[in-house]
């Protein structure tokens, strides 16, 4: 608890440093989001359904349109059903927008931001390395992630022994594959994978690189093979995000989850005018859980879900 | 029997894998941040002893598998099969040798042991953490060298061999861990 309040502190004064403004959004809201593979808890108010958020994304979204600029917010979230030695269902979660900068500036400053927590705590410098989505497949597997078919991931997930991954979506197999195998051969220390590709952007802008590849502008961080953190050079287009949400509801119908409807006002934000930005948010937990050398985040809540 | 689901996982419990009885060491919930969760998960096979690694779709189910573990009392072996009794209803059941295993080493008649059934019929046997039992063979003592260390192979009249101290004589009664196959101490009668 004591090395929790520290973090936080430090997290805080790191921002305050820098003159990004801590702002405080709502955790209940009539809608939440349309992920295919997130599930918010669902809540009761005056009779109306409502929603825990997965994270203040739409919010600070709503936000930077409205201009306020630079922000961050370090606040609960809550996943539906996520609970084993790395998820509790209630988590702390650090999330912040950059406004003007692209994706490997953020990237810069995340670097620097762990590097700085880990420094207060071990008194040591951090070894900090970034790889391409790309190179990570290529050196494991000797396959480009980005121009595979999708019946060679299909069949590398089965040759990898997963036998019942045969039907599966290019963006299952690419998640299994890198969580499996590539995730635990990780360099130790701090680890930033870039160029996602472009079935797994959510909300990130995507782009053609040199070599022809659609790619998405998402970045992930890892810190000794534990995922950390999640950004995008975000995406403004708000009839591209509106086409995004749209499938993600329909992939939804079909696999009979839970039906989401599209935030409007987060739509309506998005039409006056998102300004370019990045924006990245990290499991505060998680990041506590290395900090301190523990293997589970129960260790790091003073009631888990557990004991709640 | 029925089927469990992923999030009913956890360890002890018993599932039907390709074809064979399974027991649950580990379940561990992963899930990428925007993807599909799964279950990686460590299963003993209870025929083959083997521990092998799963990973399932959180979600998925797997057909339950009828294991049962109960506590029997052992009886005899006519050298095709082990006998067992259950105490409350004095059924019997035959184990074979494969289903007995290294336990065979270790039993004596009225031993209560572990007996995993399968379908009904016993699986794998478990002897009680602890016995006593007569050494039949063994190097001629060493008086007076109960200081020292020092220990010399010794058989049990139930056929398994153990490392005892060496002041140790054929006819007396040792106590065995049969986990380890380590003495634990003489016992006097």
């Amino acid at each position: 608890m004591h090395a929790r309040a520290e973090l936080f502190a430090l997290l805080r004064r790191f921002f305050a440093e820098r003159s990004v403004l801590e702002v405080d959004p709502p955790l209940l809201a009539k809608t939440s989001v349309t992920d295919p593979y997130i599930e918010s808890v669902k809540a009761q108010m005056g009779g109306e359904s409502s929603y825990l958020q997965t994270s203040p994304e739409f919010f600070m979204k709503r936000m930077l349109a409205s201009g306020l600029g630079d922000i961050y917010c370090l606040a609960k979230a809550f996943r539906d059903a996520e609970q084993g030695a790395r998820h509790n269902p209630e988590f702390t979660l650090l999330e912040w927008y950059r406004v003007g900068w692209d994706e490997f500036q953020l990237m810069q400053e995340i670097e620097t931001l762990i590097a700085t927590v880990f420094n207060k705590f071990h008194q040591s410098a951090i070894n900090t390395e970034r790889l391409s989505y790309h190179d990570c497949f290529v050196q494991a597997l000797q396959l480009d992630p980005h121009s595979a078919s999708l019946e060679s991931l299909q069949a590398m997930a089965v040759s990898q022994g997963y036998a019942k991954w045969s039907n599966e979506t290019r963006a299952n197999c690419l998640d299994l594959l890198f969580s499996e195998i590539i995730e635990p051969k990780l360099p130790s220390g701090l680890v930033t994978v870039y160029d996602y590709p472009a079935c797994q952007s959510a909300l990130a802008q995507t782009y053609t690189d040199k070599h022809g590849r659609q790619v998405s502008r998402r970045f992930e961080v890892f810190l000794n093979c534990v995922e950390l953190a999640n950004g995008y050079f975000e995406l403004t287009d708000a009839q591209q995000q509106r086409q995004r949400f749209t499938a993600d509801i329909n992939y939804r119908s079909q696999a009979n989850k839970p039906v989401m409807e599209i935030d409007a006002k987060l739509d309506q934000a998005m039409r006056a005018g998102l300004p370019s930005s990045s924006g990245v948010a990290l499991g505060v937990d998680r990041l506590l859980m290395q900090l301190c050398g523990l293997n589970s985040i129960e260790e790091v809540l003073a009631f888990p879900w557990s004991r709640c | 029997m029925g089927n469990y689901s992923t999030n009913e996982f956890r360890s002890g419990l018993k599932v039907m894998l390709d074809g064979d009885p399974c027991s649950i060491l580990d379940n561990e919930f992963v899930k990428p941040g925007k993807g599909q969760a799964f279950n990686r998960v460590k299963l003993r096979n209870l025929k083959t002893g083997r521990v092998l690694e799963k990973t399932f779709k959180s979600g998925e189910s797997i057909e339950a598998a009828d294991v049962m573990d109960s506590e029997m009392q052992y009886l005899y072996e006519d050298g095709d099969f082990w006998y067992f009794m259950e105490p409350n209803t004095f059924e019997q059941h035959q184990a074979t040798e494969t289903a007995v295993g290294d336990a065979r080493l270790w039993l004596s008649e009225q031993d209560v042991c572990v007996v995993t059934l399968y379908n009904g019929s016993p699986l794998s046997v478990t002897p009680p953490n602890h016995v006593e039992l007569e050494i039949v063979e063994t190097d001629p003592g060493l008086r007076g060298d109960t200081a020292q260390g020092g220990n010399k192979p010794a058989k049990l009249v139930t056929g398994a061999t153990v490392k005892v101290p060496l002041f140790l004589n054929e006819g007396e009664v040792v106590k065995v861990d049969t986990r380890t196959g380590e003495y634990q101490g003489r016992v006097k009668d």
